[in-house]
């Protein structure tokens, strides 16, 4: 493939279904995520969001359909695997690991492709980080710990970013933070899937919206249509 | 000064320095049981009959292959390792979304089944084998003689403990290794291989078994059930110790070596019992042991 007919569609789902044991979560995800692009993945509880984040990955029991990756198909292969093809994956749970100290968890994912950011960078984008960084991984405040779940996958040269409700239970100052902080990323060309509840928090952030129901994209959204389109999106979201 | 309370000192610390040796093979093998319970999440019964495995391997190598014992001390602990990878391959590998209790069924039956094969196949009286002649003799402390051979186990024992705590506690593989205990599908989802972590740490742990093999192989008699008598102690020692502290495994290892040792000096009656009530009296107070965490 040469440069010129390069996709600039980075992620591509189709057909994705997914499956935790005998329930049946993802019924046939479409959408395509173009290189430097920055999506949301609106809907409410249970609507299948963070399984397609985690389906992406190869994180949940068994998954049928398609999923490229830079042109590449990679819904048959392990996680390890698709992770070093350049996913980060930030998970809503953050994932703070309680025998390793801050730094050790920031350094924990392996350099997966160049172009990473450095250590300096990561401390600058999130000074408290640098602060923190001898304490044990767990015993920082929930918002040092949302830093370090996003600031561990900078490091890695991971172009993907998939970014799983970064803002909860967070501080409004903290909040703002993080948007100072992915609209950063988001300049630095990575391409980001940000799955939010905060509505208010991904709307300014967001070049599309995919707006997810029963397990399906159920309506994309591009930023410019998000004025004209505020009542349907109430309606979805029941805010 | 040739008596401590009322035991004359040579004997006294003689039985110390049998307790400590003994702790040491506790020590490493509990290490090893809490290193594979970490990554596999499988309470490995199988371990004393390869502890076994790896002494038995010592003596034929010494005895039938003209190996020596240095050779032994190499080769032995990589070939049973590759065993217990392979082990972990055809067997384990599909239990580890289970229950615990499968993966103890299987390695308890295991265990039989290899000493059941050695014992069909050398009986159960033990063998013998003669240590390294460099390590022969005793030399004079002064206040007691300092059998070289044991002194040897002692310090190989305690640099193996050191090296495998650095590894896991000090190092960048240690800590895909802890964070792995944690949460392994966060791990491999950064990129690492996870599954082919949690063979090599089987393989390692059965290693460490076998290495400990080697070291008793001298002073312990060689027999298809050594592992069966001393791995009831070791699973006390590791529920003394509490789960998941790499330390906690190796000090409780040593330090009820030692206890039992000074019970062979002052109640001998109790020697074989003490770890045990030990176990009871860490259960009552702390019941998820000296280290480990509560959950």
């Amino acid at each position: 493939m040469s440069s010129q007919t390069m996709p600039t569609e980075y992620l591509r789902v189709n057909g994705l279904h997914a499956f935790y044991g005998e329930s049946h979560i993802l019924h046939g995800v479409d959408f395509t995520v173009r290189r430097g692009e920055l999506v949301t993945l609106l809907g409410r509880n249970g609507s299948g969001r963070t399984t397609t984040l985690k389906s992406i990955l190869g994180l949940v029991g068994k998954r049928t359909g398609s999923i490229q990756l830079n042109g590449q198909e990679v819904i048959g292969m392990s996680t390890h695997r698709i992770a070093r093809l350049g996913v980060g994956y930030c998970p809503e749970e953050r994932g703070i690991f309680s025998s390793l100290s801050c730094e050790e968890n920031l350094m924990l994912p392996p350099i997966v492709k160049s172009g990473g950011m450095s250590i300096e960078e990561i401390y600058d984008m999130f000074p408290n980080l640098k602060e923190r960084r001898n304490s044990q991984g767990t015993r920082l405040s929930g918002g040092e710990q949302q830093m370090l779940a996003m600031g561990r996958i900078l490091r890695t040269g991971a172009q993907l970013l998939l970014l799983d409700e970064i803002t909860e239970g967070l501080a409004p100052v903290i909040v703002q933070a993080m948007g100072r902080a992915v609209r950063k990323l988001a300049e630095r060309g990575f391409t980001i899937v940000l799955v939010e509840q905060n509505f208010r928090f991904a709307a300014p952030l967001a070049d599309r919206h995919f707006v997810m129901e029963h397990g399906r994209i159920a309506e994309v959204i591009a930023k410019s249509e998000l004025a004209a389109n505020m009542n349907k999106l109430h309606d979805y979201l029941g805010v | 000064m040739t008596e401590i309370f009322g035991i004359p000192i040579q004997a006294f610390a003689g039985q110390l320095l049998i307790g400590l040796q003994n702790g040491c093979f506790y020590a490493i093998l509990s290490l090893g049981l809490a290193i594979i319970f970490g990554m596999l999440n499988i309470i490995n019964f199988a371990h004393g009959a390869l502890f076994m495995t790896g002494a038995f391997a010592a003596w034929y190598c010494t005895t039938s292959l003209g190996l020596s014992y240095w050779a032994a001390l190499a080769v032995v602990p990589v070939v049973v390792g590759l065993f217990g990878i392979l082990i972990e391959r055809l067997l384990l590998q599909w239990l580890y979304k289970l229950d615990h209790l499968y993966g103890l069924l299987l390695t308890f039956g295991l265990a039989l089944v290899i000493e059941g094969l050695f014992q069909h196949k050398f009986g159960s009286s033990g063998q013998s084998m003669s240590s390294p002649e460099a390590l022969q003799g005793a030399v004079n402390l002064g206040f007691m003689f300092l059998p070289i051979y044991r002194g040897w186990v002692v310090g190989a024992s305690i640099v193996l403990c050191i090296i495998t705590w650095f590894m896991i506690e000090r190092t960048r593989l240690g800590s895909y290794l802890r964070a792995g205990t944690e949460n392994p599908r966060l791990v491999q989802s950064f990129g690492i291989n996870v599954p082919l972590m949690i063979t090599l740490t089987y393989g390692y742990g059965i290693a460490l078994a076998a290495f400990a093999g080697v070291l008793a192989a001298p002073i312990i008699q060689v027999s298809p059930h050594m592992g069966a008598n001393i791995i009831i102690v070791v699973f006390a020692v590791v529920v003394i110790g509490g789960m998941g502290s790499i330390m906690g495994s190796i000090l409780t290892g040593l330090g009820l070596g030692l206890v039992e040792g000074l019970t062979k000096v002052f109640y001998p009656e109790a020697s074989s019992t003490i770890v045990f009530v030990v176990m009871a009296i860490v259960l009552l107070i702390r019941p998820a042991g000296l280290f480990g965490k509560e959950k």
